[in-house]
């Protein structure tokens, strides 16, 4: 896509802020999570419940298909339209009484929310459970400005009180099981005795107590939301537990922020929507709660309504034709519950408030693919394409990953335009200022920053000169080198030397034989198990999870070489005349019987 | 400030669809009108309504007044709409007594919200139900009250009219005010929250008695 072809003005996208960045890239972290034996079991239980649930709820409604075409193509029309949309959605929220507000990115929402929050002279307010300000990391921007936020949802909770981080888009608690919830209750709630068991009735109960009287005293609450209309200035929140409604209906004032991809045309489109969402989500055919409410309604209900249309990278994921489709989600959170990647390595391992495969395609994209962090997410993938065929909105997972790893190899070889691959302008975030660990483990000189300097001169021909030159040797010593020949320019991955490498010895007969020689140190490395427990360097991924079986004594083309004669052997003994007697035979020993002084365990060696 | 941010934003969006996406017609190919008869929808709506751990009574306007005092026992404080039919109701006795809400929180005599913290349940009409997915809506209409009086009390007795009650989605959204403040339940108040296992009774009405009136 060029920008300046139609003669529009260049607006490069802004990539988005916050809670969106793994602090520790993709790869590392899953490697941590997985050793958390109980983590796996816990998400495994509750993915695999969920994933029954939604079957049988889906498989009741005989239109599921017409109804997914309806919803992606709503959304599609959502973003094609939505500058007018979102005019249109101002305009009637303000005509019933609420007030807009418009925030480029997380930053500028914060300072909102704070500044309304203060204005109306409290330090308290309760939340209902947010994906939006999860990701612009409101609470903690409250608490930093002397207002303490409470969650109200009770996963929510769970991870406020344990003081730890969501796993889930639904469940944000899925990684503690009840014996671990009930030891956080116990801890952290005031009052809770040791009557309280890991019982899930008891514990709900035990929340119960500890909210109500907060949800009967705060003036201020603050929501997400799952849809606007922009028709009627109309928003909507679904739930289960009653502290949405508690939360939109008995404060003196509500702030919602929305993301500016919520939005849908028409309130006739909520019939699509009320369908899809709680089936793909809770595996319910309805969700207990589902609130609408449009601007104040005088009498019943919050009198001060403001809400906050968020951007934070959505501009710029709009940007892309590709890969804009992750803008349809609707946060069910189907996807997590049948990916197997997100099964084994759990929500937090993604590091961004979007986890699973959802995430792997919108974090990437609200960051800009150039985050070196988030630009291991593609790849967080088996490909299965499980999460196509659930989500309800037909966002095709799968193809965008694909095509973000081909920006990200593209970005990595210099082959994008500076306009671009360049890390557009990001307000101050620290998530993008640290150093990157995920790369640099693959970078050969683990200057990872050098890389990002200037990417208009990336250029793949450093990796040509230094790897080829040392297949053998240390690969990192080599990117040594190539760094100091050539700092400014795009310093190769270990894949890169590996291919260059590669290249170099098979596109020689005498240079593959020598290496086959190497054969054997492999067999040593292997050990009485036969099997390799670890590899280094970028090879290294496969290892962490796998063995690779020992390999053979000998190579084919050695074992060719010694027993090639046996075939005219064969032939002259039946009588046939080989074709081209000469061919070869020059080379190779004279034909020599099975029995060679090679002996068995070369036969043996060969046939593993 | 917050101009600048609008500006600034549409004009991000619109720099990012210069590539102008042709939008195709939006399909509607589901089902939109119900093809069961009377019967079989009402069948479907309880059928919904109990899998959700909701009570569900099928009675008549001469049977109701009793279920709704069999549902309060003997001694209750519970409040009403003003718009609630009061012929519905049973009498009002030393113990059981019912309380008119004016559904406008600005009026002096509406409920504060700790005194509906007090009241032992709310009886209230409805708007529609679905039953494909067993969902009772209230909008606020006289006979439902504002949304606070059928949030905090912990009992919620709700009237679903038999002529009320359609099949779809489509067809219940259909009878909905757009812009009536709108709560849609789909049983008691529940959480998935624990190893993804229902538990009904959190923080809105815990008993959800429904009473198919007709």
């Amino acid at each position: 896509m060029s920008i300046t072809d139609l003669g529009m003005p260049a607006v490069r996208p802004v990539h988005g802020q916050g809670n969106l960045h793994a602090q520790v890239a993709f790869p590392k972290a899953a490697k941590e999570e997985l050793k958390n034996d109980q983590m796996r079991a816990n998400i495994r239980h509750a993915t695999h419940t969920i994933r029954g649930k939604r079957a049988s709820v889906v498989g009741e409604v005989p239109d599921w298909q017409q109804l997914r075409d309806s919803g992606s193509a709503i959304k599609e029309r959502v973003m094609a339209n939505l500058p007018e949309l979102l005019e249109a959605f101002e305009q009637n929220v303000m005509a019933r009484g609420g007030v807009v507000h418009w925030a480029r990115d997380a930053d500028e929402a914060n300072r909102i929310v704070t500044e309304l929050v203060r204005e109306t002279g409290t330090t308290d307010v309760i939340k209902v459970k947010s994906m939006a300000t999860q990701e612009i990391g409101l609470d903690a921007h409250l608490e930093e400005h002397g207002i303490t936020a409470t969650e109200t949802d009770l996963a929510e909770l769970i991870v406020q009180l344990g003081r730890d981080k969501p796993s889930h888009i639904l469940v944000p608690a899925i990684h503690k099981n009840r014996e671990e919830i009930r030891e956080i209750f116990r801890r952290e709630m005031p009052g809770a005795t040791d009557e309280l068991t890991s019982e899930p009735r008891v514990l709900a109960e035990a929340a119960r107590q500890h909210l109500r009287e907060k949800f009967l005293t705060t003036r201020v609450a603050i929501s997400g939301a799952n849809f606007g209309i922009a028709e009627t200035g109309t928003l909507s929140v679904v739930e289960s537990e009653g502290n949405g409604r508690m939360c939109l209906t008995l404060p003196d004032t509500l702030i919602t922020v929305m993301g500016i991809e919520k939005l849908l045309p028409a309130y006739e489109d909520l019939e699509v929507f009320f369908q899809l969402l709680p089936r793909s989500s809770t595996g319910e055919r309805m969700n207990p709660y589902t609130s609408l409410w449009t601007g104040a309604t005088p009498g019943d209900g919050p009198q001060n309504f403001h809400v906050v249309l968020l951007d934070n990278g959505r501009s710029a994921v709009l940007s892309d034709p590709d890969g804009r489709s992750a803008l349809h989600c609707i946060r069910c959170s189907a996807c997590l519950n049948v990916c197997p990647v997100y099964e084994h390595a759990g929500g937090h391992a993604y590091g961004s408030t979007y986890p699973g495969p959802i995430g792997a395609i919108l974090s990437p994209q609200l960051t800009g693919i150039t985050s070196e962090k988030n630009a291991s997410l593609p790849y967080a993938s088996s490909l299965c394409g499980a999460c196509y065929q659930v989500c309800p909105v037909k966002i095709n997972i799968p193809d965008i990953l694909v095509h973000l790893r081909d920006e990200d190899i593209r970005t990595q070889h210099g082959q994008r335009t500076q306009d671009d691959a360049a890390a557009a302008p990001v307000s101050h975030d620290p998530a993008t200022e640290s150093a990157d660990d995920w790369r640099s483990e693959k970078v050969l000189t683990g200057d990872a920053d050098s890389d990002r300097t200037d990417p208009g001169s990336r250029t793949p021909r450093a990796a040509t000169r230094g790897a080829a030159s040392d297949v053998v040797a240390s690969v990192r010593s080599a990117g040594r080198k190539i760094a100091q020949s050539a700092p400014a320019r795009k310093i190769p991955t270990q894949m890169d030397a590996m291919m260059k490498g590669a290249s170099f010895v098979m596109s020689s007969g005498k240079r593959m034989s020598l290496a086959e020689k190497g054969l054997p140190l492999g067999r040593v490395v292997a050990g009485r198990d036969h099997a390799i427990g670890w590899l280094p360097g970028v090879v290294g991924g496969w290892t962490d999870q796998r063995d690779v079986p020992e390999p053979p004594k000998q190579s084919f083309r050695n074992w060719w070489k010694k027993h090639e004669g046996e075939t005219e052997q064969r032939l002259a003994q039946d009588g046939v005349v080989a074709s081209d007697p000469s061919d070869g035979s020059a080379d190779g020993p004279a034909a020599e019987p099975p029995q060679s002084s090679n002996g068995n365990n070369d036969q043996d060696g060969a046939q593993r | 400030m917050n101009a600048d941010a609008k500006t600034e934003i549409l004009a991000r969006i619109r720099g990012a669809l210069t590539d102008q996406p042709v939008v195709p017609e939006t399909p509607r190919a589901y089902r939109k009108t119900s093809e069961l008869s009377r019967e079989e929808i009402v069948e479907m709506l309880e059928d919904r309504l109990l899998d959700y751990k909701a009570n569900v009574f099928r009675e008549t306007a001469e049977s109701v007044a009793e279920r709704i005092a069999t549902q309060l026992g003997a001694s209750a404080r519970y409040v009403i709409p003003e718009g609630f039919d009061t012929a519905f109701l049973p009498e009002d006795t030393a113990a059981r007594r019912v309380i008119m809400d004016p559904n406008d929180a600005r009026k002096a005599s509406a409920l504060s919200v700790r005194e509906l913290n007090q009241v032992d349940a709310v009886v209230t009409s409805s708007t529609v139900s679905c039953a494909q997915t067993g969902t009772i809506f209230l909008s606020g209409r006289p006979d439902e009250g504002r949304r606070a009086i059928t949030l905090v009390p912990d009992h919620h007795i709700c009237i679903v009219p038999l002529d009320s009650i359609v099949e779809l989605v489509p067809e219940a959204m259909a009878r909905v005010e757009p812009t009536a403040p709108t709560t849609m339940i789909s049983g008691p108040s529940a959480t998935s929250d624990i190893e993804l296992e229902r538990v009904e009774g959190v923080h809105g009405p815990r008993t959800l008695d429904v009473i198919l009136l007709g």
